[in-house]
């Protein structure tokens, strides 16, 4: 029971303890903070300034009524599909091609990346010009003679979303490509040795033995992928600023326009609140059974 | 060697420091006017302030006002005020104002008898809150304008149109001869700029009046509104074809034949004098559409936040002076393409659709503008509204009215 046989857990590493305050207030004061300040605002009738002036779930009544927020929640899932999917399989089986033993490997390897060296908003007008019916893709092919050629996505209400995911794919399939080639690289030789020795098609060995034995990459390129789903903005702005109408619109634009372009705090803090809500219902059980599990094992 | 120059240049800065006028006081101006006669219009008033012996540093926000808005605001609301800026006179800085962050200027505006200058009367009542005048309205900028092709429409063959309805009678012919009707461009408030116009044309000023300064939901979803939507529709069809973003790009339509014509503020006239075009000749500018030759006093105005340094304070009184100036508002005016604020000014200068507007102003049939009657949060959701209704054929009449009125019923 004496305190000088076993010293408190509190004292332990007091150098480190002492050294992560800063991270800590940080961390506390600056998201924690801030994001129970936006909730608590998102419950009032704040215009410019924000104001403590309750109105209860009324900023909440009126996003879930509003059109334009619920084209973007639906731009959102599509957008957020497309580059899940398409970015995962692009992505690995562009790696695994690369991890054949290929000649000019870091030449390929640095095209694939280029893309993600640029920032979306250039991403974004590159595609604008490039899927322009006038100059670029449909105008291309209808100029060699296929004039009844039509490829138009960002200016028809029904598939601008497509259009959009088209450039988001480009710029970030190289980066998933990169991760995946690493985890590729982290595989023992033996294990293909041994799989080689049982007979075992190489399309069966990656998807039975190196994908599970891969799963810690994979999660990290999950969460990066999704984490760049739910910010997607700049890429809109640049693209379409939203249009044809509101066809393109995402709720990151929704909270930014709604906040300083028409002056009301409140309706933008409300939905800013249901983007940390997507957010956590996604994350929460995700991270119980990623870390909640190992404590009990 | 090399520190003696620095030291002898120094040397120089602190004495010319002392040379110059003991009076003079650096202000900073914060305004979106960058296109080229924009920029020019802002010079004039640069001079005609460091003429005062004063210092006028420019502190041009690019962007137009939609990016410029939220930084002005973060800065005054940060503790960062700049010495002026400028604002479209209405209710985008009204809750500065009422939280007291803004420079109260009645006694200037009592010296100056701006009561008596300022016409119409209602560019100083939207400066006005509780009593107190916080801004110096410099220009009117009115939305109410038919711009037509004059090429377009003899290509088509018909008769340059003199009113809405024969323009829309004349649609056929343009779309036959290869021409986009009307170009509209895909940003939000260009759509719901045109609806506007076309609510004080088809419908009257009455109606205008009814939907957004009385904000009568019931009015809205009536009948009356309806000619306005049925309107709405024609245009909605008559622009189905401008692929372009900016409301300069449509202008651009206009001006080189492509599309018959555009519903744009008196703006656009700078961009037909850029291009060499001569009113009347190659151009037709319709006040009102034709139906209803009325002009909205919108615009833009200076706003003082308030300073603790009172030389800064005493240099603001001397701005507000001289953007009313008689002569800085002819210099400034006649570059930017807008009406001055003040009746008593001489503006030969003018060209045909400036006077046309001018005209109109000695009338006295003015209406306030959106930017006067609606907070930015309604502007804003009429905004996604009728950019959704442009863009979508699909979209009935009936829902886009009942969407309308619902917004009108919620509008402050």
């Amino acid at each position: 029971m004496s305190k000088s046989e076993r010293p408190s857990q509190l004292f332990r590493n007091l150098n480190a303890k002492v050294a992560s305050i800063p991270m800590i207030l940080t961390a506390m004061v600056v998201f924690v903070g801030g994001t129970a300040w936006t909730v608590l605002y998102s419950f009032t009738n704040s215009k410019l300034l924000p104001r403590l002036n309750f109105v209860g779930l009324d900023q909440y009544y009126r996003l879930w009524a509003t059109p334009r927020w619920l084209i973007s929640i639906e731009n959102l899932l599509i957008y957020g599909v497309i580059s899940l999917v398409f970015s995962l399989v692009i992505g690995f089986l562009l790696a695994a091609l690369l991890d054949q033993k290929i000649r000019f490997e870091d030449t390929f390897r640095t095209i694939f990346l280029y893309p993600f060296a640029l920032s979306f908003i250039v991403t974004g007008l590159v595609w604008q010009w490039l899927l322009n019916p006038d100059f670029g893709v449909q105008g291309v092919v209808r100029s060699l003679g296929w004039t009844s050629f039509d490829f138009n996505p960002l200016y028809n209400s029904s598939i601008v979303i497509y259009g959009i995911s088209i450039a988001a794919l480009w710029q970030g399939t190289g980066l998933i490509m990169c991760l995946m080639l690493a985890g590729l690289r982290g595989i023992d030789e033996d294990i293909w040795k041994a799989a080689r020795v049982d007979g075992i098609p190489m399309w069966k060995t990656y998807l039975f033995i190196i994908i599970p034995m891969m799963r810690p990459v994979f999660i990290t390129t999950l969460v990066i992928i999704a984490s760049g789903i739910v910010k997607v903005y700049d890429l809109v702005v640049a693209q379409t600023s939203g249009g044809p109408g509101i066809a393109s619109e995402v709720p990151a634009k929704y909270v930014y326009d709604y906040m300083f372009f028409a002056q009301n705090l409140g309706q933008g803090f409300a939905a800013s609140t249901m983007m940390l809500l997507s957010v956590m219902i996604v994350i929460v059980p995700w991270a119980y059974l990623e870390f909640g599990g190992r404590k009990r094992v | 060697m090399r520190y003696k120059f620095l030291t002898a240049a120094f040397a120089a800065t602190v004495a010319l420091n002392f040379a110059g006028p003991a009076a003079a006081t650096d202000l900073e101006v914060t305004h979106w006017w960058t296109s080229g006669g924009e920029a020019a219009a802002v010079a004039e008033l640069a001079k005609a302030f460091d003429a005062t012996g004063n210092h006028w540093i420019d502190g041009a926000i690019a962007g137009s006002g939609g990016t410029a808005r939220p930084i002005m605001i973060s800065r005054i609301t940060g503790g960062d005020p700049m010495g002026a800026t400028q604002f479209n006179h209405g209710r985008q800085a009204e809750e500065l104002v009422q939280a007291g962050l803004m420079r109260d200027l009645t006694d200037v505006a009592t010296k100056g008898k701006w009561t008596e200058v300022v016409r119409p009367k209602s560019l100083l009542d939207s400066c006005t809150i509780d009593g107190k005048i916080y801004c110096v309205p410099v220009n009117i900028h009115s939305w109410q304008w038919l711009w037509l092709s004059n090429a377009a429409f003899e290509k088509a063959g018909v008769p340059v149109p003199k009113n809405w309805n024969e323009y829309v009678a004349a649609a056929p012919a343009l779309e036959k001869a290869g021409i986009v009707p009307l170009a509209v461009g895909g940003q939000a408030w260009q759509a719901s700029g045109a609806f506007d116009v076309l609510l004080a044309a088809v419908g009257g000023t009455d109606a205008f009046l009814k939907v957004y300064k009385d904000k009568d939901a019931k009015f809205a979803a009536g009948p009356e509104v309806a000619k306005v939507f049925k309107a709405a529709d024609d245009a909605r069809k008559m622009a189905k074809n401008t692929n372009v973003q900016d409301w300069n790009q449509a202008t651009n339509m206009v001006i080189t034949g492509k599309a018959g014509g555009q519903i744009m503020g008196d703006w656009a006239q700078g961009e037909f004098q850029v291009a060499g075009k001569t009113a009347g000749k190659d151009y037709t500018c319709l006040p009102g559409l034709g139906l209803n030759e009325v002009i909205a006093t919108g615009g833009d105005a200076f706003y003082f936040p308030l300073l603790k340094d009172a030389d800064k304070a005493k240099a603001q009184e001397v701005l507000a002076e001289t953007l009313l100036d008689p002569k800085t508002q002819v210099a400034f005016n006649l570059k930017k393409g807008s009406l001055p604020v003040r009746g008593d000014v001489d503006l030969n200068a003018a060209n045909d659709c400036m006077k046309k507007g001018l005209a109109i102003l000695a009338k006295g049939a003015v209406i306030p503008w959106t930017d006067q009657l609606l907070s930015q949060d309604s502007q804003k959701q009429k905004e996604d509204l009728f950019s959704e209704f442009f863009a979508k054929p699909d979209m009935s009449l009936e829902d886009a009215q009942k969407r309308f009125a619902d917004i009108i019923a919620s509008a402050d």
